[in-house]
């Protein structure tokens, strides 16, 4: 019977055929191997040139990386050590972690400050990351902003008191006025926060000692220490900001509209590192001399700036992509405009805007190194400056760099690891 | 077309009351300098079904849209239960929970459970306490019969399902008034029974109704109106039964004979 003639005349299967393995020549290992990287003669080639320029690379590495020093005083030593064999000179890591960490100004006895703000810093980020973190953890997250600032600035702990009492006034103004109308109570709780804190202005000077932590100031602070507050501070303050800018340019009132979009163009055409001269050197023109304010919280205002307008165009992107109806079915609901960004707009949004956001997150993160050219010394600052410029480790570029490199990957590849896993998460709701 | 008929209507609670639920005054609206809608009166008495047919563009979509202020109207007036739709935040937020209304593409909020969906307004605009909130719901879904449903997400449920979630999403808010825009032509045809019917079941009960589609059927069974808007005009309207049977207009008889003559 011929195929043509099978289609053409009724026909019924009688007997089923049972599953079979598939031929020998397409299964396991051999099959991969002809499968991924000697399908013809142009891959086998590429493949074994690839596989030489890996040795080549891992032949130099491997024993840099095993063969090193840990134990040396200074490059001179190493060398000895080494006596011309491979090897890296990882002693200057060993003599000089906490200065990398933590900075050559922040005092040594106050470490744990720093490494206790880092702890409590994990527990208050929980219940925001994973939805599966009891939800009492909250209360840290709520208290981290305050008890941070004690902790790495010091000074008296009336200070950052004042400031909760302050926002917990607010707070409780905003949920009392906030029936009447939004406006109503953010007006309220911003005047009942300005109140207290303008009553608060008062006590720190006659209680300068109350349970006060040694005062650290903001130059002294230095390391990888610095380069994490700056990334946390201006990621988490560009967030709600950067949300901001996105719902005002979308704005049917003009000025609203105009302002966003000005703020944002001009900062996205502006150099980082730009806005931070201009924290370092032009703001101090302006201000009224002696006025202390702070080089850390300017710089903090500048990378603030420049993460929220472009977490702003990425949340733009997120606001578009979502259909008209889902607006139109929340305004016939009779919900307010807060209520159906809040409740309904945003959530969608930000969901879509998550890879672009953790993009500039990222980025954010590694640009708090730029800092170190206004004379901060975050880490890469640690390193371009007293490390270097010492005459024990001058000359040991590798290791040093190496090892920024390897703290900022681990902390980049757990954020970028961490948003993959949101968006799973997030997706396996709906199916 | 033929697929409501199966089903009779209980005609005994759909009655017309003589209190006016909707009233549309000489109303105009433009889209920049296109004239959608031209004079439009239209009064609309509490418990009255009407369906709107037209051919597509005729301002259908539009005109429904402007009696819960989605759109805006440049002319005329429109007064919902007694209230003045202006441009006042106020008013409009209180005549949107009086009227429901239905999309043809649902509109389901993606990122919330059947249930969710269903108590979000409550809640939040009429400040129900959520248990209360969630028992309404469940009575409405079971009318709508999908309760066991209600902890999925929208994207799990067929069109059919969805479409019955939407409109026991807008009927937990006890509104006076439906509107529904072409409830059902976004569906596969064996979904589409089970959305008219419960619209019938709604119509049963004496709710207000405004509806736009094409389902004549159902227009012949719980439509005590049938209107015929052209051009952004309302061309023709009638009791349904002279509607199909003696259209006046030739742009009514050439609409009907398109759509119910093959
Ligand atoms: N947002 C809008 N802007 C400009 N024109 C519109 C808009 N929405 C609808 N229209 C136009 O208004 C007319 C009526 O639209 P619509 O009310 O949706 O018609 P129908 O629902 O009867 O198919 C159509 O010609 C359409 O192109
Ligand atoms: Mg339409």
């Amino acid at each position: 019977m011929s195929d043509t003639h099978a289609q053409t005349v009724a026909y019924v299967r009688e007997s089923f055929l049972e599953q079979a393995p598939p031929p020998e020549r397409e299964t396991g290992p051999i099959r991969w191997l002809r499968v991924n990287l000697f399908s013809n003669w142009f891959y086998a080639i590429l493949t074994l040139l690839s596989i030489y320029v890996v040795y080549t690379l891992l032949s130099d590495f491997l024993p840099w990386l095993f063969n090193g020093v840990w134990n040396a005083s200074d490059i001179r030593e190493c060398r000895e050590i080494l006596q011309g064999a491979t090897g890296g000179c990882f002693a200057v890591l060993a003599e000089r972690w906490n200065q990398l960490l933590f900075g050559f100004s922040f005092p040594s006895d106050q470490y744990w400050r720093i490494v206790v703000a880092f702890l409590l810093f994990c527990i208050a980020a929980a219940p925001v990351l994973f939805a599966a973190v009891p939800r009492v953890l909250f209360v840290v997250t709520g208290l981290f902003p305050f008890v941070a600032y004690y902790l790495i600035w010091g000074g008296t702990i009336l200070t950052p008191l004042a400031v909760l009492v302050g926002v917990v006034a607010g707070y409780f103004a905003y949920r009392r006025l906030v029936d009447q109308s939004f406006a109503m109570g953010l007006l309220g709780g911003v005047v009942a926060g300005l109140i207290v804190w303008w009553l608060a202005a008062f006590v720190p000077q006659d209680q300068p000692s109350f349970l006060a932590l040694r005062p650290i100031p903001s130059r002294d602070l230095g390391g990888f220490a610095l380069n994490l507050m700056l990334g946390v501070i201006c990621v988490s303050l560009s967030l709600p900001f950067g949300i901001l800018l996105a719902l005002g340019r979308q704005s049917r009132l003009p000025i609203i509209k105009w302002i966003c979009v000005v703020f944002i163009e001009f900062v996205r055409g502006v150099p980082l590192i730009t806005l931070l001269f201009v924290a370092n050197v032009v703001l101090a023109y302006f201000l009224p001399p002696g006025s202390n304010f702070d080089l850390i919280l300017r710089v903090i205002i500048m990378i603030t700036m420049f993460a929220s307008a472009y977490i702003a165009e990425v949340i733009r992107g997120g606001l578009a992509a979502l259909p008209r109806g889902q607006y139109e079915a929340a305004d016939s609901l009779g919900l307010d405009y807060t209520q159906a960004m809040r409740l309904i707009i945003l959530p969608q949004a930000l969901k879509i805007s998550i890879p672009g956001i953790v993009n500039v997150a990222v980025g954010l993160f590694k640009d708090t190194t730029l800092v170190s050219i206004i004379s901060m010394f975050d880490l890469v600052g640690m390193i371009r400056g007293p490390i270097l410029a010492s005459t024990e480790w001058n000359g040991v570029y590798w290791e040093l760099y190496g090892f920024a490199a390897l703290l900022f990957f681990i902390v980049c590849y757990a954020i970028s690891q961490y948003s993959q896993w949101l968006e799973r998460q997030l997706n396996t709701e709906h199916r | 077309m033929s697929m409501t008929e199966e089903r009779s209507v209980d005609q005994s609670a759909m009655k017309v009351s003589d209190e006016v639920a909707i009233e549309i005054k000489n109303m105009n609206k433009w889209y920049g300098t296109f004239h959608v809608l031209r004079d439009i009166d239209l009064t609309v008495m509490r418990g009255e079904r009407i369906v709107i047919c037209g051919p597509s563009g005729s301002g259908k979509s539009t005109l429904i849209r402007c009696i819960n202020a989605l759109e805006e109207h440049q002319k005329g007036s429109i007064t919902v239960d007694g209230t003045v739709l202006s441009s006042d935040l106020k008013n409009i937020d209180r005549i949107r929970s009086e009227v429901g209304m239905c999309f043809q593409h649902f509109n389901l909020f993606p990122h919330l459970t059947i249930l969710e969906n269903c108590t979000l307004a409550p809640i939040w605009v009429r400040k129900t306490p959520k248990r209360d909130a969630e028992k309404t719901a469940m009575h409405f879904l079971e009318k709508v019969k999908i309760p066991d449903q209600a902890n999925k997400y929208p994207g799990q449920l067929s069109g059919g399902q969805q479409q019955r979630v939407a409109i026991a999403r807008s009927l937990c808010m006890r509104p006076r008034i439906m509107l529904f825009d072409e409830p059902t032509s976004a569906l596969d045809p064996e979904m589409i029974k089970e959305v008219l019917d419960t619209m019938i079941e709604l119509a049963e009960e004496g709710m207000t109704m405004i509806c736009v589609t094409h389902e004549m059927g159902f227009a012949r069974q719980v439509a005590n109106r049938v209107i015929f808007m052209d051009q952004g005009q309302i061309v023709e309207q009638n009791e349904p039964e002279e509607f199909f049977k003696n259209p006046r207009s030739d742009r009514t008889k050439l609409f009907l004979s398109q759509i119910l003559g093959h």
